[in-house]
């Protein structure tokens, strides 16, 4: 903790304001590259803001910080979300997001730790985050060391039976410096969830894995930030944690929300300013 | 002398541990076959440096690329069919893509789990392996080379698969010779033919080369331990100075050391080669020599290969 400087913790309002500012970079990352997943990152928006801008010990100025608490998005594809952190946190300047998707850009379609500062592994492949961090939490415990790591998990991704090998790990190892967090937008890539796959309750699944769950909506900052307090103080319960944040595809958005088609599309440029005009309305 | 043999699964197991001891950033993740890939002393050695997720190869790639991220350099103790393929496609996105330093020790190389049957024989995991950038593979041929090639990769950046036999073979180096990763290791010269040899079939290409000079026929024959990045020069040599190249691999004979002097010597526009190896088809429960005289890895086909590209 040496080289953290005590910060006051930013508020539900903050975050809030935060979360819109978040939501107009990845509309704008994806509106410029033509290319991209609105709907997984915009389902994510509201946690990784808390995440970012609150709960998460992390020096901007030097991303490989080896006490850093560790964020790693699983589901890759929702990358816009991290990137727009990323900038608005400083890891790098903020006009780098209109590069999303360019060649030679750090910004590549799915993370790529080796290019941008800030990811802790590479992502894009499903279902694999979950047991790096698996591996990162254990590397903590034996160094003896205080950091944290999250781990955002799509619910169509937890169809990967990997999520389940890595889970029943996290809870032999006692990886209560662990947290997943299920993003539960119902929808995939080719429809509902429950039509494609029907993934059940996730919750129970973690919590039979040997975890410990909390239920939460994942687009309401009083309940994200209380549940994030929650577990800040049951790092020792020797039980790694799950967040099931139920969550809405493209929220924040109107013509996006619960909508599969925006799961892969870019919106145009008169979608592109309703979009923007609906996040600064704020549906939330 | 009577031939010393020893299993290079064994030479893993007694170095990892020596390595362990001498860096608390060596790890060894298995799989639940540890008792096979001989990683119960490292487990009992070094319990904080061990960890073992079950029968789960997949997961075992991401525990390891996470655990690497934190600067430990852990080696996935597992199968050559299951450390190829099943964690394949880990391996790729979470290891080689971002060249974090991971080692895959995989025993039960080519045909050598012999009684286990064609599930168990790793015949395309060299091949799988050397289509992903960033990775480096690499099969000793004793228990000697393979001890000093374990602690070579151990001390070496980036991720690397290695190789062992499941199966005794001949210890055929004393303790005094030095390998470099990437460099392949003369063992005889002459003008007459090359055998390039890898892993098990070396001590059998050592059998035909003597053979062959018996009968007059100078052989260079090179241990080629690691096939990615294969050793250009050692080969080029061999086209320079002979023209006429033998490999021989207990592997399938497309996309392994055959394939990789292959195409060496095909944009060199000049020189003759021969794969001798698996005939790309599976295996089955049989005595190893058994397995091997049916794919022709035999000394007397190296011998006979070799005479025939000297018509």
């Amino acid at each position: 903790m040496a080289t953290c400087t005590v910060e006051e913790l930013a508020t539900v309002d903050e975050l809030k304001a935060k979360a819109v500012e978040l939501r107009k970079a990845i509309l704008t990352m994806i509106h410029k590259a033509n290319s991209g997943h609105p709907g997984g990152a915009l389902s994510m928006a509201d946690i990784v803001t808390a995440l970012y801008f609150r709960e998460m010990r992390l020096d901007p100025k030097n991303p490989k910080w080896a006490d850093r608490d560790r964020f790693i998005l699983s589901k890759g594809h929702a990358c816009p979300v991290q990137y727009g952190a990323l900038a608005l946190k400083g890891c790098f300047p903020m006009d780098v997001i209109n590069t999303l998707r360019v060649e030679g850009s750090i910004l590549q379609g799915h993370p790529d730790m080796k290019r941008c500062p800030g990811i802790d592994i590479s992502t894009g492949s499903l279902g694999q985050g979950l047991s790096c961090g698996v591996g990162m939490a254990i590397a903590g415990k034996r160094d003896k060391k205080d950091y944290r790591v999250f781990v955002a998990v799509g619910d169509g991704e937890a169809q990967e039976g990997q999520i389940w090998e890595a889970a029943q790990t996290a809870a032999k190892y006692e990886l209560d410096n662990l947290v997943v967090i299920i993003d539960d937008n119902g929808l995939q890539c080719d429809g509902c969830c429950d039509e494609i796959m029907p993934t059940l309750d996730l919750g129970k699944k973690f919590e039979a894995f040997g975890f410990e769950v909390y239920p939460i909506d994942g687009h309401d900052m009083s309940q994200i930030v209380a549940v994030l307090d929650l577990i800040r103080g049951r790092a020792a319960s020797g039980k790694p944690k799950c967040i099931h944040a139920k969550t809405h595809k493209g929220r924040g958005v109107s013509f996006m929300e619960d909508v599969v088609e925006w799961h892969g599309m870019a919106p145009n440029a008169e979608q592109y300013a309703t979009a923007m005009a609906d996040v600064e309305r704020g549906l939330n | 002398m009577a031939t010393v043999k020893k299993a290079t699964r064994d030479a893993f197991g007694d170095e990892i541990v020596e390595l362990g001891k001498n860096n608390p950033d060596i790890y060894v993740v298995d799989v639940d076959i540890g008792k096979s890939c001989k990683t119960g002393k490292f487990k009992d050695a070094l319990p904080e440096q061990y960890v073992n997720v079950g029968i789960a190869e997949q997961n075992a790639a991401g525990v390891a690329a996470g655990l690497a991220t934190t600067g430990k350099v852990p080696f996935v103790a597992t199968y050559a069919v299951f450390g190829s393929m099943r964690m394949g496609e880990q391996i790729r996105q979470e290891i080689a893509y971002p060249n974090l330093n991971v080692k895959i020790a995989c025993s039960h190389g080519g045909l050598t789990p012999a009684n286990d049957g064609a599930s168990h024989q790793g015949i395309e995991d060299m091949g799988v392996m050397r289509s992903v950038p960033n990775m480096t593979i690499i099969m000793g041929a004793d228990y000697t080379a393979t001890r000093k090639l374990v602690a070579a990769a151990a001390k070496m950046y980036g991720p690397v698969y290695l190789r062992f036999t499941r199966d005794a073979i001949p210890v055929i180096y004393d303790d005094s010779v030095e390998f470099t990763i990437g460099k392949a290791h003369q063992i005889r010269d002459g003008k007459d033919v090359a055998i390039i040899a890898n892993g098990d079939t070396v001590s059998i290409a050592m059998r035909a080369a003597d053979e062959l000079a018996a009968q007059g026929v100078g052989v260079r024959l090179l241990d080629m331990h690691t096939i990615k990045p294969i050793d250009a020069e050692a080969v080029t040599r061999c086209v320079d100075d002979i023209g006429r190249i033998v490999t021989v691999e207990d592997h399938n004979v497309l996309n392994g050391l055959g394939s990789a002097v292959c195409e060496i010597v095909a944009e060199l526009g000049r020189g003759k080669v021969h794969r001798i190896g698996v005939r790309d088809k599976f295996g089955e429960s049989a005595p190893y020599e058994s397995l091997l005289a049916a794919n022709g890895i035999t000394a007397e086909n190296i011998v006979e290969q070799a005479k025939k590209l000297m018509r």
